[in-house]
């Protein structure tokens, strides 16, 4: 497995804040990554110096060794789909598709207008009449068809409905099955992509909480529940995270399972159930869970 | 699909019954990685990692450039595997729900024969 992006010490301060502290990761060449973390974690500041759009305070970012900022070498293998991208007064999708093989050398044209036509785009309205589903489809169809070596998708989906994301997911699985690439996804709606991720890079307060395979982060966590008395025993000298009372019932989160642990807690006659990925970030990283669920803003 | 476990562990035991059940005859082939991860909606690299547990055992083989094939006694050898769990994974659970309930082994075996008989 090859490194392509590397951050080392990696901190971005503004008057005061510091946004991203001190940061060390790496990522896989070709692997799906989801950058997930609260509003305000640092994830928009974490792209934005992997593209070269700020300035490190301190530490570095390097894509395949080299630093992102003004480095055409770099940014012509790199498409950054942003929240809330501008596009030139009067632009229709139609002229963002047009211009986009100037800046991605791998546009496929036939895709672009394939997705415009599954996703309902009308690509001859003015961009700032269409709804905020419609603009994030820009978006979409420009990330998926631009097939950059690195492609990052920051909330790409706000105020698309349940089928347009579905589509999403599926063009972007099947596409990137067919031309494998680097693909970083920045997203509220973990358990929407929880399967779609190779790894998953947790950040929280500007630091990194979870940087890990996510099938090991499955395999990682359970609950198990039942009677108070059963559940403290097999859960004794264990990691728990979380710990969810109701009478004598007790349903515990816990880190660091073993099969020795599941196989034992089953023999006692619990439950042992599983985790979700987003369950296991809002435990991690420990705050109320309605930011973590929100789906629209 | 989420049973707690790991995804390529559930993707290597679908496809263990399906040729436990002989949807998935021995010598046929099966579908390709990208084909299983564009199904089950999961990353490549997952259903990549749960097939290659299953040519690791021996239970499928690949022929390079053409796809991935069931192996010649898989299923035999799955079958036996699978009873070698039954006791674990049915039968003890299966007394141990029995017994919180009031019902001895007499009890069981006497209501799987009248289900079994139904």
């Amino acid at each position: 497995m090859t490194t392509i992006v590397e951050a080392r010490g990696l901190t971005k301060r503004y008057r005061g804040i510091t946004a991203v502290d001190g940061v060390d990761f790496q990522l896989a060449r070709n692997t799906i990554t989801g950058l997930l973390g609260r509003n305000g974690a640092g994830k928009t500041t974490l792209m934005h110096l992997l593209t070269g759009q700020e300035f490190a305070t301190h530490g570095s970012i390097t894509i395949a060794g080299e630093s992102p900022v003004e480095n055409p070498r770099v940014l012509q293998h790199t498409c950054f789909i942003k929240e809330s991208q501008r596009y030139p007064d009067d632009f229709k999708p139609k002229h963002v598709f047009a211009a986009a093989p100037g800046f991605f050398p791998n546009w496929d044209a036939d895709f672009a207008r394939e997705l415009a036509a599954e996703l309902r785009l009308p690509v001859d309205r003015r961009i700032k009449k269409l709804s905020r589903g419609q603009l994030s489809s820009v978006g979409i169809i420009v990330g998926l068809a631009s097939r950059a070596p690195i492609t990052i998708f920051d909330e790409p989906y706000l105020g698309l409905d349940a089928i347009a994301r579905q589509a999403f997911y599926d063009r972007l699985l099947a596409d990137y099955a067919a031309h494998p690439r680097t693909i970083i996804l920045s997203t509220h709606l973990i358990d929407e992509v929880a399967d779609l991720l190779e790894h998953a890079l947790v950040i929280d307060n500007g630091r990194i909480l979870i940087d890990s395979p996510v099938d090991a982060l499955r395999a990682h966590a359970a609950t198990i529940a039942g009677p108070a008395a059963a559940v403290e025993q097999a859960v004794a000298g264990l990691d728990v995270i979380h710990r969810e009372r109701l009478g004598g019932f007790v349903s515990a989160t816990v880190a660091g399972i073993t099969e020795q642990v599941t196989a034992s807690a089953r023999a006692a006659g619990l439950e042992v159930g599983p985790v979700s990925l987003q369950q296991l970030i809002i435990r991690q990283t420990g705050g109320s869970p309605t930011e973590h669920e929100e789906v629209t803003r | 699909m989420d049973d707690g476990r790991p995804i390529f562990l559930q993707i290597a035991e679908l496809v263990e019954r399906q040729i436990i059940d002989g949807s998935l005859p021995e010598g046929a082939q099966v579908p390709s990685i990208n084909e299983f991860a564009a199904f089950h909606r999961i990353n490549p690299a997952t259903a990549l990692k749960g097939i290659t547990l299953l040519v690791d055992a021996g239970v499928l083989y690949k022929r390079r450039g053409i796809g991935m094939f069931v192996a010649d006694g898989a299923r035999d050898r799955l079958i036996t595997d699978r009873r070698a769990r039954f006791t674990t994974e049915y039968v003890r659970p299966l007394l141990r729900e029995g017994a919180a309930l009031g019902l001895g082994a007499a009890d069981l075996i006497d209501l799987i024969r009248k289900e079994s008989a139904s």
